[in-house]
C-alpha cells in the first residue's frame, strides 16, 4: 500500500494525481447539485399534480413518473447522449451534436436530474397524502381555496415529513452520478479507474475514491439532521399524526 | 339560515345520505346524533360543500352549495367549522392558526388579526397558549383554539362534527362548556355529537340518524319526551345508560 | 423523424439480444437470492446486542450504502482475482470468470440494502412476539426461524420484489466492465451496426415493460396483502 502515488505527477494535465481526484470530486459535485436542483424542482411539480383530485393533471405525471422510474438510470443516460440529438428537429440535433458546450456533462446533469424527479415526485406526493385528510377540510371549511391549502397546510407539513426520505435520494443521485462516466464524463469513479490504469494502484485509487464518496455521504447526512431539527415542528411527533 | 333539502349520496353503490331534509334558523341550537356509521358526519360536511353529494341541494343564506356558479371558499369563509381530530395546523403557533384565513381569505391587516385572535383566546381561555404549537397543548385546549380559529371569521353559522370525541373524559366539560356560552349568545349552530347533557341544555331541535336517513326531527322536549321511532329509542337508551 | 428508423437491426440481432436478457435475468435471481442470504445475516448481526456483531455489520452496510455501484463493481473485479489467487494458492489462477465476480459483486452489494429492508421487517414485528416465544421456552434460532422472521418476511415480500426490480435495473451496470448482459448486447448490436437510436430505443422499451409489468405485480400484491389482514 502506497499512498505515495497521488503526489507524483499525472500521465497528462500537468499536476499530480491528486488534481485528478480532486478533479474528479468537482465534477461529481457539480453533476449532483445541478441534477438536484432539477430534481428538487421538476419532482415538486409533479409530486403535487399527483395528489391533485383533477385526473387531467394527475394522469401526465404519472405516465412521467412510471416511464422514468422503469427504465435503467444507464439506459436513459445513453438516450440523452446518443439518441436525443437524432430524434430532435434537426436543427437542434445539429447545435446537439457539434455546438453545445460539455455536452457529457449536461447530458448527464439533465438526465440525472429528471430521473430523479420521478423519484423525488414519488417522495413528495406520499409525504403530502400521509397528512390526514382534515387537514385538507379544516383549510377549505375556513374559506382557504385549493392552491391556499397547498401553499399554507399541505405543502409546509408533506416538506418537513419528507426531509429523510429526500435526503436519500439527494445521497442516491449523488451515488448515480458515476453513471455519467459511461458517456464519458470525468467525474470520481472514473478517475479513480483512471489512476488504477496509469499507475496499476489499484487499491490506493479506489481507496481514496471511497473514502471521499463516504465523507461527502457524511457531511450530507448531518447537514440534513440539522435541517430536519431546525424546521422540526415543537410538540410534533413523526409523520403518523394523531 | 342552513336549508338542506332531499340530499342524497352515495360511494360507488353505497348510498351514505338518503334523502336528507332539514333546516336550521337563524339562532338555533340543532344537535344531530346517531350511531356509528349513520351519515351524520358527511351530512354536516355537506353543509359547506365538503361533501359532495349527487341529489338535492343545501342552500345556505340563500346560497346554494352546489351550484355551479357558487364561490365555495367565499361562502366557507362565513360558516365556521370544528372537527373531531380538532385538525389545528401542527406547524403553525396557535396565534398564527386563528390569523392564517383571516389575512388570507378576509383580507384583514396582521394587526387587526391579532387583536381579534387574542381576544378569542381570552374568551376560550388560553391567553397564555398564543406563541404555542398545537402539539404542546392538550387536546382539550387543542380544541377550545379549533372554536377560537372558527369564531375569528366572524361566522353566520358554526358546524362541530364531534367536537368531543376524540377527548379524554376530563377535557371533554372544558370544550362543551365554550360551546353551551356560544349558543346562549344566540349562535346559530349545528352540532354532531353524543352528548345528550349538552343537547338537553341548549338544544332547540334534536335530529336522529340511521342508515344515511333523518329518522327523527323534532323540538328537544319532544325528542327526549317521546321519540316516535323504536331506532331511536334504542339508540338513547343505549348511550344513556352508561 | 423516424425515417430511417431501421427495425430490422432489431429482429435480426434478436437471438443474441435473448442471450444478454437471460445473463441480466440470471444474475438479478441469483443475486437477489444471495443478498437476501446474505442481508439476513447482516440484519441478524445488526440487531444482535453484542457489539462485536452489530459494529461490523454497521460499518459494513454503511460502507456499501455510501459508494457507488460502479465503484462497487470496479472493486470487485480488482479483488476477486486476487482473492482467488490467495485462496488457491495458485501465483497464476485466472480468477472465476466474469459472470461470477459480477455476481458476487451484485451479492455484496445488494445484501446491504437487503439488510436494512429485513432489519426493518424484523423490528416491525411485535416484541410482544419474542416475548411469547421466549416465554414457551423457545431459543434464540428457533424463535427467529419460527416466529419472527417468518412473520417479517410476510410483511415484507413486496418492498423485497420492489428492490428486486430496482437491482435488475442495476444489473444494467455491468456495461462498465464490458460484460454482455441486456443492455451490454444491445450497446455492442448498436456500435457495430452503427444503430444506437434503434437499439437504445428498443431497449428502454423492453426495460420499460418488464419493470412496469412486475411493478404493477407487486403493487396488487401488496393490496391484497395490506386487505388481507
Amino acid at each position: 500500500m502506497d499512498f505515495s502515488v497521488f503526489l507524483q505527477p499525472a500521465f497528462s494535465g500537468g499536476g499530480t494525481y491528486l488534481d485528478w481526484v480532486l478533479s474528479g470530486t468537482k465534477w461529481t459535485l457539480l453533476v449532483s447539485i445541478l441534477a438536484w436542483i432539477i430534481a428538487f424542482i421538476v419532482g415538486s411539480v409533479l409530486g403535487v399534480l399527483r395528489t391533485t383530485p383533477l385526473a387531467v393533471l394527475r394522469a401526465p405525471a404519472t405516465v412521467y413518473v412510471e416511464v422514468f422510474r422503469n427504465v435503467p438510470l444507464l439506459v436513459q443516460m445513453f438516450i440523452w447522449y446518443f439518441v436525443l440529438p437524432e430524434i430532435v428537429p434537426l436543427g437542434m440535433g445539429d447545435w446537439m451534436k457539434t455546438r453545445m458546450p460539455m455536452p457529457e456533462f449536461w447530458n448527464a446533469v439533465l438526465c440525472l436530474g429528471f430521473y430523479t424527479a420521478s423519484r423525488v415526485a414519488e417522495q413528495v406526493r406520499s409525504g403530502i397524502q400521509s397528512i390526514p385528510i382534515g387537514q385538507t377540510y379544516a383549510g377549505l371549511a375556513m374559506g382557504l381555496t385549493r392552491g391556499q391549502v397547498y401553499r399554507h397546510v399541505l405543502l409546509p407539513m408533506g416538506y418537513r415529513i419528507v426531509i429523510p426520505p429526500l435526503t436519500s435520494e439527494f445521497l442516491t443521485i449523488f451515488k448515480n452520478s458515476s453513471v455519467a462516466l459511461t458517456i464519458g464524463v470525468l467525474e470520481l469513479t472514473a478517475q479513480a479507474r483512471q489512476i488504477s490504469e496509469y499507475t496499476f494502484r489499484t487499491f490506493e485509487a479506489f481507496t481514496v475514491a471511497t473514502v471521499i464518496y463516504v465523507l461527502i455521504t457524511l457531511v450530507v447526512t448531518v447537514g440534513m439532521r440539522t435541517l430536519e431539527n431546525k424546521v422540526r415542528v415543537p410538540g410534533y411527533i413523526g409523520s403518523a399524526g394523531k | 339560515m342552513i336549508e338542506i333539502r332531499n340530499v342524497s349520496k352515495w360511494y360507488g353503490e353505497f348510498q351514505v345520505l338518503a334523502n336528507c331534509t332539514t333546516r336550521v334558523s337563524k339562532g338555533e341550537v340543532v344537535v344531530v346524533c346517531g350511531p356509528s356509521g349513520s351519515g351524520k358526519s358527511t351530512l354536516i360536511k355537506c353543509v359547506n360543500g365538503l361533501e359532495p353529494f349527487q341529489q338535492g341541494d343545501v342552500v345556505v343564506d340563500g346560497i346554494s352549495v352546489s351550484a355551479k356558479d357558487t364561490n365555495l371558499p367565499k361562502l366557507r369563509a362565513r360558516i365556521g367549522m370544528v372537527f373531531q381530530n380538532f385538525e389545528l395546523f401542527p406547524h403553525m403557533s396557535v396565534i398564527d392558526n386563528i390569523t392564517l384565513a383571516q389575512i388570507k381569505v378576509l383580507g384583514r391587516s396582521r394587526e387587526d388579526a391579532i387583536e381579534k385572535a387574542h381576544a378569542l383566546l381570552k374568551r376560550v381561555g388560553l391567553t397564555e397558549q398564543a406563541p404555542k404549537y398545537p402539539g404542546q397543548l392538550s387536546g382539550g385546549q387543542q380544541q377550545r383554539v379549533a372554536i377560537a380559529r372558527g369564531l375569528a371569521m366572524d361566522p353566520i353559522a358554526m358546524l362541530f362534527d364531534e367536537p368531543t370525541s376524540a377527548l379524554d373524559p376530563e377535557m371533554i366539560n372544558e370544550v362543551l362548556d365554550v360551546m353551551v356560552e356560544l349558543a346562549q349568545e344566540g349562535m346559530t349552530m349545528m352540532v354532531v355529537t353524543h352528548e345528550m347533557g349538552f343537547a338537553r341544555k341548549v338544544a332547540h331541535r334534536v335530529i336522529f340518524m340511521d342508515r344515511g336517513e333523518i329518522v327523527e326531527d323534532a323540538v328537544k322536549e319532544d325528542f327526549f319526551g317521546k321519540p316516535r321511532s323504536e331506532r331511536a329509542q334504542h339508540f338513547l337508551s343505549k348511550i344513556l345508560h352508561h | 423523424m423516424f425515417t430511417g428508423f431501421d427495425f430490422d437491426v432489431i429482429s435480426r440481432s434478436l437471438p443474441y439480444l435473448w442471450q444478454g436478457m437471460l445473463f441480466s435475468l440470471g444474475l438479478t435471481l441469483l443475486s437477489m437470492l444471495g443478498g437476501i442470504l446474505l442481508g439476513t445475516l447482516l440484519a441478524l448481526m445488526r440487531l444482535s446486542s453484542f457489539t462485536v456483531l452489530s459494529a461490523p455489520a454497521g460499518g459494513y452496510v454503511n460502507l456499501l450504502r455510501a459508494t457507488p455501484l460502479i465503484l462497487v463493481i470496479f472493486w470487485f473485479y480488482f479483488l476477486v482475482p486476487i482473492a482467488m489467487k490467495k485462496i488457491t494458492g495458485d501465483a497464476y489462477a485466472t480468477g472465476i470468470g466474469p459472470f461470477y465476480s459480477a455476481l458476487i459483486a451484485f451479492t455484496m452489494f445488494e445484501a446491504a440494502y437487503y439488510c436494512e429492508i429485513i432489519r426493518a421487517g424484523i423490528q416491525s414485528v411485535p416484541r410482544g412476539q419474542g416475548h411469547a416465544a421466549y416465554a414457551l421456552g423457545l431459543n434464540y434460532r428457533l424463535a427467529m426461524t419460527k416466529i419472527i422472521l417468518p412473520q417479517a418476511f410476510r410483511n415484507m415480500v413486496p418492498i423485497l420484489l420492489t428492490q428486486g426490480i430496482i437491482l435488475f435495473q442495476d444489473t444494467s451496470l455491468v456495461y462498465v466492465v464490458g460484460l454482455t448482459d441486456f443492455m451490454g448486447a444491445a450497446s455492442k448490436v448498436a456500435q457495430r451496426d452503427g444503430r444506437l437510436v434503434e437499439m437504445y430505443l428498443f431497449a428502454a422499451l423492453v426495460y420499460f415493460l418488464l419493470c412496469f409489468s412486475a411493478s404493477h405485480f407487486v403493487r396488487r400484491l401488496q393490496v391484497r396483502y395490506s386487505t388481507g389482514r
